[in-house]
């Protein structure tokens, strides 16, 4: 059981920043989220473009604010569990909280922050007879571990940036990489299209376009592929068939824990410090709504700095504490780093 | 005034028809948010980029719509339940000429 001070569900950027705020006041910060990387929506659907509304940055990266945001928190050592999906809650006596992943993994805490922005990213499912058979036994929509494709056969589906620079990575790593999109055009960014066009030359992917894939063949696990480019039925053997069509977001199992559900957000207190309906329980960022939510980035910085004050009353309700200024008191990490302001040189002039 | 008449068939068949401002750089997209003809978080997920289709609807009236983009035209390349008629709500901004418009959401993937 991984035990913790708050538990985070969702490491977008609402859910990072959270272990920074938490960390100043001491508290312990783990993370789950369905995706096997951090960062949410800005790692997940626009990591290459621009941002112009986060204060004191006329222009960010949405991947580069995630970067950032990770190397803030490093010094208050998060945990995370990552490609799995926080499914069920219990309360406990002592007023803590176990939640559950659909892998089975079990985590405690007396305060859940739940800052899961639209949903639990869950791949979009090419509409194909059988495909659900062989999930996990030849087929897989998110690559999580690369290296259980080291010499294998894989096939790739999809046209826009992660199909691309998947196959560029996986060319090195499997036997043979063969790619399959609708068109002869990409939607990626220019320079991994180039990329997949020098590989091809140099036979280290094979591209096949403009072509669909149209059915899946195995006995308990997937032995090969039937594509159609043009007229013609091509039957490709191979071991792996990843089909990258995008994620969507579904708010899926936390509607059932019992909360305040409004337009597929959760209700929150907003004149105090989001918690929701059940003590104990917040949500801060995208995922909640309260008269006047606006879904930025901004905010959820801010709701997640007014919620780690509640929940340290919640952790600690007899112990004093005040507000210090990070300029003031320094970052103490959990890893025994300090960051603190130069002290002024006092010197006397003579 | 500035605003046009649309119909949108939402995605359980029900037709609404709805004023849309041609004055306020809106799409389509954002006219069906702004009604909430669709639940949050299903429609609009990339913010109106052409990299999520989850604005794709059919166009059912014969009105001459803006030319499709190259990344509209890639972006539906991939989506599902995609038909002859079918465009992204985020890349249609609301302009005079669309009065009238129908179009019909496509069921959420
Ligand atoms: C194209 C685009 C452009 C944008 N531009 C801007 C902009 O310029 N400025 C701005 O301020 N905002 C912008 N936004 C919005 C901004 O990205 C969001 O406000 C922000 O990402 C919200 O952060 P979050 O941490 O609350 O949620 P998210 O980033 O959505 O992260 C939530 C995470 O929670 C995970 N999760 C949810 N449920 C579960 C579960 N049950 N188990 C496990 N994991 C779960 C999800 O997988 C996800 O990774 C933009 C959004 C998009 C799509
Ligand atoms: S809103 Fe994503 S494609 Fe239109």
């Amino acid at each position: 059981m991984i035990q913790t001070d708050i538990l985070i569900i969702g490491a977008g950027p609402t859910g990072l920043f959270t272990v920074f705020e938490a960390g100043l006041l001491k508290l312990k910060c783990h993370l789950i989220d369905a995706l096997p990387q951090p960062g949410g929506q800005c790692a997940e659907i626009y990591p290459k473009k621009p941002i112009y509304d986060i204060p004191g940055f006329p222009e960010v990266l949405a991947g580069d604010l995630v970067d950032n945001l990770m190397k803030q928190i490093e010094a208050f050592e998060p945990g995370f569990t990552l490609g799995e999906r926080a499914e069920t809650i219990e309360k406990q006596e002592d007023d803590s909280f176990i939640v559950t992943t659909n892998k089975g993994t079990k985590h405690q805490a007396k305060v859940v922050a739940i800052a899961g922005g639209l949903g639990s990213f869950e791949p979009r499912k090419p509409q194909l007879q059988n495909i659900e058979s062989f999930e996990d036994k030849g087929v897989e929509y998110i690559i999580r571990d690369p290296e259980i494709y080291r010499g294998k056969r894989v096939a790739i589906a999809g046209g826009g940036d992660s199909a691309l620079d998947w196959s560029i990575f996986l060319a090195d790593v499997a036997d043979e990489v063969t790619l399959i999109h609708r068109r002869n055009e990409f939607r990626g960014a220019l320079d991994s299209v180039e990329k997949v066009e020098e590989l091809k030359k140099l036979g280290k992917i094979n591209l096949i376009t403009p072509a669909e894939v149209k059915e899946l063949h195995g006995n308990g696990k997937l032995e090969s592929i039937s594509i159609k480019q043009e007229e013609d039925i091509i039957n490709l053997e191979l071991d792996h068939f990843i089909p990258l069509f995008g994620l969507s977001p579904k708010l899926g199992p936390i509607a059932n824990w019992g909360l305040e559900i409004e337009k597929n957000a959760i209700k929150v207190d907003n004149t105090l410090d989001y918690q929701t309906n059940i003590p104990g329980i917040y949500a801060i960022g995208d995922v909640n709504t309260y008269p006047g939510k606006l879904k930025l980035i901004l905010c959820g910085f801010h709701e997640a700095t007014l919620m780690c004050q509640s929940a340290y009353k919640r952790i600690f309700p007899d112990k004093k504490y005040v507000m210090k200024y990070t300029t003031v008191s320094g970052v103490d990490g959990f890893d025994g780093s300090r960051k603190e302001a130069e002290k002024a040189v006092v010197k006397s002039i003579n | 005034m500035s605003d046009i008449t649309i119909k949108i068939k939402d995605r359980e068949g029900e037709v609404h028809e709805v004023q849309a401002p041609t004055d306020m750089a809106m799409n389509l997209m954002e006219v069906v948010r702004s009604y909430e003809l669709a639940p949050e978080g299903t429609i609009g997920v990339c913010g109106g980029m052409a990299m999520c289709a989850s604005c794709q609807c059919y166009v059912t009236s014969d009105h001459k719509l803006p030319e499709m983009s190259y990344d509209e035209d890639l972006m539906l390349a991939e989506a599902f339940n995609v038909k002859d008629n079918s465009r992204l709500g985020c890349q249609i901004p609301m302009t005079f000429d669309l009065d009238g418009l129908e179009v019909e959401l496509a069921p959420e993937v």
